[in-house]
């Protein structure tokens, strides 16, 4: 693997105010990767990703996304979000827009397209996401998954070169989970590099490349779905596997 | 002098403000006592009305409704100069303290009514259903179950609004009532000096600023209780 | 009774003069509840910036005018002013008095519609690139507006109203005519002419606001 990889998260301590909540977090990807980030609450797992679009600011450490050292205070973070796209656990659609209003703004007024032009794409990042119908609705008369997807569209159709997804289904009834999984899985069979935190062990089986264990802001172990989900060597990781999955 | 010494002496002369302390206090006196008549008066009649209301009768509801309305839609100066300087042609001559505190007291009647009918009505009917099918009167349900909920309601918009009317009493001046600013302004122009008028913002500020952040701090109190 | 309040030849007379209030109070209005909206807006930027070193002297400020009667800023900027040399006439001494007075009035309801808009829309705004003046511009600040609108209205009302103080400096506005008419004709038939116009004017907005202000509780009960 030559190629740099998209994202380089080295050292990330947060505090806080007296809580440390990371502790020297290393994260490293390469295009096309999925890494799945599991941990019990309080992990650090949420905070580790949303430094990775400096939601959060680390108070030590790097992050390079896509070449561009986030923590740099010449970068602009405004630009550089825009390569970074971010699904939250509570969709945060606009109650006041429209689907295609809510995927459209930022293409209007951060990347500087024209109505027509966002317009266009914002209906085509629907349609990816299986509600091209949908474009004239308000978040309010859509279902969970519905509103989630448009968040997911929100956030591709600025072509980011990374998704970040902080627990994504966790909001979601039972039966609307699939609908978004299947989105994301979508998402990954086109080549997207992808963080996700989440329980969803299914997917993660199916679709990670790695699994990061996390417990109290440190990185316990990692390695591939079949290795932390079957044979995990540290003692921590096979006692919240096992908790996970007596549910 | 420089000129800042020049502005003190002009705005916060020591001297002047002395000589019309006593007027100031005696004025201040005034306020506070207007004050307490307009949101005792006020605050009950609107209680009184919403209760009423909470009656039923039709007419009765109407003529409250328009009645509130009107001293909703008045300024206060407008109802204040109307009873001070048009009564007397039918032969009625309220003093300036009369005609302000019952135009005051009409408009706090008027908002108290509106906010104690807002949360009176938003305590929802399974209450009233709940303690009437356990033997409690109409009068008992109001007092014990329906009342305390719609205080805690009510209580945040009534304080700002109670502290926005009261203030009015400074509007007494206009018919000559000796309250904080009317005292000001003629040791103003007895003194060609205007420190009387900054030791009276003084006192309105001691007055009402305390109320500002008593009711602050309720409206952050009652919000955590939901 | 009807001679004394509603006397027909004193309102036919009197008529053109309060017409010519209103149309001044009005005009007062259109000045003022800009101003006031304007600086509130001003102060509820502000108040966004959490820092609290800067809520707290804003919350005085606030406060500290909320506290104040308006007409007794209005006379000390009126009255006290020319002892700093400065004669200001009535009308830039209401505007300035409105200003700070409505503005921080109209600037506490801003900010609690602020508040009130949760943190994750600034969020998602902030993650897709919107900077932060684009964010509260397209996102926070719509939907602020909206949560609050009752109140904006509510105070609106009330600085239209408050434009009767302009009659103690002499601003020939709806209040100040009727009392000129009034002392002209000795008769308080103006008076009830300039109180029945408020009411119409009014009236419409009271009742528009009694309904909203019902609904907002309800839901919070």
């Amino acid at each position: 693997m030559p190629a740099r990889p998209i994202v380089e998260a080295r050292g990330i301590h947060k505090h806080f105010g007296a809580l440390h909540v990371l502790k020297g977090v290393d994260l490293i990807l390469a295009e096309r990767e999925l890494v799945f980030v599991i941990g019990p609450s309080g992990s650090g797992k949420s905070t580790l990703l949303r430094c990775l679009n400096r939601l959060e600011e680390p108070s030590s450490g790097s992050v390079i996304v896509d070449g561009v050292d986030l923590l740099d205070p010449r970068t602009d973070i405004n630009h550089a979000r825009q390569r970074i796209g971010m699904v939250f656990q509570s969709f945060n659609l606009y109650p006041h827009m429209t689907a295609l209003g809510n995927v459209t703004l930022a293409l209007r007024k951060v990347a500087g397209k024209s109505r027509s032009e966002a317009d266009a794409l914002g209906h085509a990042a629907l349609a990816r996401v299986g509600l091209g119908d949908r474009a004239g609705h308000r978040p309010g008369q859509l279902s969970g998954g519905q509103q989630q997807r448009v968040a997911i569209a929100r956030a591709i159709a600025l072509e980011p070169r990374v998704m970040l997804f902080d627990e994504p289904t966790s909001a979601l009834d039972p039966e609307l989970v699939g609908s978004v999984l299947g989105v994301m899985r979508d998402l990954r069979e086109s080549g997207m590099t992808m963080v996700v935190v989440s329980h969803e062990m299914g997917f993660a089986r199916n679709a990670a490349d790695r699994v990061v264990f996390m417990d109290r802001g440190a990185i316990v172990e990692e390695g591939t779905p079949a290795a932390i989900f079957e044979t995990p060597a540290q003692e921590r990781t096979r006692a919240f596997i096992g908790q996970i999955q007596r549910h | 002098m420089s000129s800042w010494d020049r502005f003190l002496e002009t705005f916060f002369n020591a001297k002047v403000m002395a000589k019309y302390l006593p007027d100031i206090a005696h004025g201040t006196l005034v306020t506070v006592e207007l004050a307490a008549l307009v949101i005792v008066s006020g605050l009950v009649s609107g209680l009184a009305l919403a209760l009423l209301r909470s009656l039923g009768f039709r007419p009765f509801n109407l003529l409250i409704v328009f009645v509130v309305d009107l001293f909703r839609a008045l300024p206060p100066l407008v109802i204040i100069v109307f009873i001070y300087f048009g009564l007397p042609a039918v032969e009625i001559a309220p003093s300036g303290f009369v005609s302000t505190w019952l135009s005051l007291a009409l408009v706090l009647m008027a908002f108290s009514e509106e906010i104690f009918w807002a949360g009176i009505t938003s305590i929802a009917k399974g209450q009233w259903e709940a303690a009437r099918s356990t033997g409690l009167s109409y009068g008992q349900t109001l007092m014990q179950v329906i009342l305390p909920q719609a205080l805690r309601l009510t209580i945040p918009p009534l304080t700002n609004r109670t502290i926005a009317i009261t203030k009015g009493t400074a509007l007494g001046t206009v018919v000559a009532v000796s309250e904080i600013l009317g005292m000001a302004s003629s040791a103003v122009s007895n003194s060609y000096n205007p420190s009387p008028l900054i030791l009276g913002a003084g006192a309105y500020l001691i007055l009402f600023f305390p109320m500002v952040v008593f009711g602050r701090w309720l409206e952050t109190t009652m919000a955590w209780k939901h | 009774m009807l001679q004394t309040f509603f006397n027909l030849e004193i309102i036919t007379a009197a008529w053109p003069i309060i017409l010519a209030g209103l149309g001044n109070t009005l005009l007062l209005s259109l000045v003022v509840v800009p101003l006031g909206l304007l600086g509130g807006l001003g102060l509820a930027m502000l108040a966004s910036v959490r820092k609290p070193w800067v809520r707290w002297p804003l919350m005085a400020w606030v406060d500290f005018f909320r506290a104040f009667p308006p007409l007794v800023l209005l006379i000390l900027l009126f009255a006290g002013l020319p002892f700093a040399g400065l004669e200001l006439g009535g009308f830039a001494c209401v505007c300035i008095a409105f200003f700070l007075n409505t503005g921080a009035y109209y600037g506490e309801i801003l900010r609690a519609g602020i508040d009130s808009v949760s943190a994750g829309q600034s969020e998602a705004a902030r993650s897709t690139g919107l900077g932060r003046v684009q964010t509260m511009l397209y996102v926070v600040l719509p939907q602020a507006v909206r949560n609050v609108l009752p109140d904006l209205l509510s105070n609106t009302l009330e600085v239209v109203k408050l434009t009767s103080l302009g009659s103690v400096v002499a601003m020939p506005e709806l209040l100040f005519q009727a009392r000129q008419a009034q002392s002209l004709t000795y008769n308080p038939t103006p008076i009830v002419l300039a109180a029945a116009v408020y009411f119409i004017m009014l009236w419409p907005l009271v009742r528009l606001l009694s309904r909203l202000e019902n609904r907002a509780l309800a839901r919070r009960g």
